[in-house]
């Protein structure tokens, strides 16, 4: 598959019954990755091939951040039987950049059992990065058994309600949702009523033009709501972001690189450390993929965001580990 | 003194026998459901298979993770639960009463299926 897609942006103009209007593809498993700045809501894209040739203060910003997701620490069938190799092998790529990132995000599914040993396993590894703080929000398989109890203890320490929270950096708002929790039978990802109005307030007195960068673990937006790959309640949520010139909406859970520009919205999925997943609709389900052994690292990765202070501009940049 | 050990071991064989009788209406009852009802439903790409299962009352429904990924098995009205399964572990309920019983996975709750009890 790495040697057939192109190391490029691919617009996709398949109608397969997802609404693309706008879709930005960003193909992590073309094998290395693609740039995306967005400016005033117009998105400029580069190969990871072009990067050198942007200047260093373009391509790093003031504010220097790295998302992962989706390491999955515990599972072990054949798409991946090393998934702790693998998120080793990202924090080597985080400790690689050239920006060194202020902190990370962990968008969920830390775990993939929710048990001890496995978050025991993942603080140790993203020990040996650079960045020391991280930031999580919990995906499904991190509140599994005891309705989130453990994940609350370990890292939603000061956070509300199932663990959703918000922090600013350097002028950029940062706000962290949780749309895990009681899910219902036939449903998507959930906020619910008492975040959504937590969202509204905490907003509320916030410059239009503060930069917004949201996280949560489901995607906030429509990918593929058969397989379950959206949020129930999220347009409540992004009405209350509307007011924004910038907003970043950032989620993992389906494993590989998608991006949407909607307005002043940029919607970016990140891919997985442990195991990819099949595009929408093109396999019977959204279980574990398993490729080449030789490819499984073109398929993993790891994504760096960078923010222009006084220029509304967030650069989202995809890396594989390979 | 052999006399006294005699009637300790008659006394033992007494209760014994009470207790056999009263435990026997049981046994019996048991044994006339000799071959208690069992069915299956495996879970496999994301989908309980069947969806809609019908089974006679008492029956033991059994369910069967065969996917790479964790699911659960959740009564929509809180009937029962499971906890979270990993690939080829099982989740096992009787079903004592008629009726049908909407689940799902909870981590995944966009796979759903239904027991209905005759």
């Amino acid at each position: 598959m790495a040697g057939k897609v192109k190391d490029e942006i691919l617009y996709d103009h398949n109608h397969d019954g997802i609404d693309r209007r706008g879709f930005l593809k960003c193909m992590a498993w073309a094998g290395t990755g693609a740039l995306c700045v967005m400016s005033g809501g117009v998105l400029k894209s580069y190969s990871l091939s072009r990067l050198p040739e942007l200047s260093g203060k373009e391509a790093m910003g003031e504010l220097s951040f790295v998302q992962i997701s989706d390491s999955h620490m515990g599972f072990n069938k054949p798409a991946n039987p090393d998934v702790a190799g693998t998120l080793k092998a990202a924090v080597d790529k985080i400790n690689a950049l050239s920006a060194a990132p202020e902190f990370m995000l962990h968008t969920g599914d830390i775990s993939h059992l929710s048990k001890p040993e496995e978050f025991d396993t993942v603080d140790q590894i993203l020990k040996s990065a650079k960045p020391k703080d991280v930031f999580y929000v919990p995906g499904e398989h991190d509140v599994l058994n005891d309705d989130g109890k453990q994940f609350l203890e370990r890292y939603g320490k000061g956070t509300k309600g199932a663990g959703w929270y918000s922090f600013d950096k350097k002028g950029a708002h940062f706000i962290g949702l949780v749309n895990v929790m009681n899910l219902k039978a036939g449903g998507l990802g959930t906020l619910g009523h008492e975040q959504l109005e937590w969202l509204e307030d905490d907003v509320k007195h916030l410059k239009h033009s503060t930069p917004i960068v949201v996280f949560a673990h489901i995607p906030l937006w429509s990918v593929y709501p058969e397989w379950g790959w959206g949020t129930e309640d999220s347009a409540q949520a992004l009405a209350y972001l509307k007011k924004f010139g910038s907003v970043t909406v950032l989620n993992g859970h389906i494993h590989q690189v998608m991006q949407k520009v909607e307005g002043n919205v940029t919607f970016h999925t990140a891919c997985s450390t442990a195991f990819p997943q099949p595009q929408p609709g093109k396999a019977d389900s959204p279980g574990p993929m398993k490729v080449p052994a030789e490819q499984l690292k073109s398929v993993l990765g790891i994504t760096d965001v960078n923010y222009l202070q006084g220029q509304h501009a967030l650069a989202v940049v995809d890396s594989t580990l390979a | 003194m052999r006399r006294s050990v005699s009637i300790a071991v008659v006394t033992v064989a007494l209760v014994a026998g009470m207790g056999t009788a009263a435990i026997s209406p049981k046994s019996v009852s048991a044994a006339a459901q000799e071959k208690p009802a069992t069915a299956e439903v495996k879970i496999d790409n994301f989908s309980f298979g069947p969806a809609a299962l019908t089974v006679p009352v008492g029956t033991t429904v059994t369910w069967t993770n065969r996917d790479d990924i964790p699911h659960t098995v959740v009564s929509t009205e809180g009937v029962f639960k499971s906890k979270v399964l990993d690939t080829d572990e099982k989740f096992s309920f009787t079903f004592s009463k008629a009726g049908t019983y909407p689940y799902f996975c909870s981590i995944h709750p966009k796979m759903t299926g239904k027991v209905i009890v005759q």
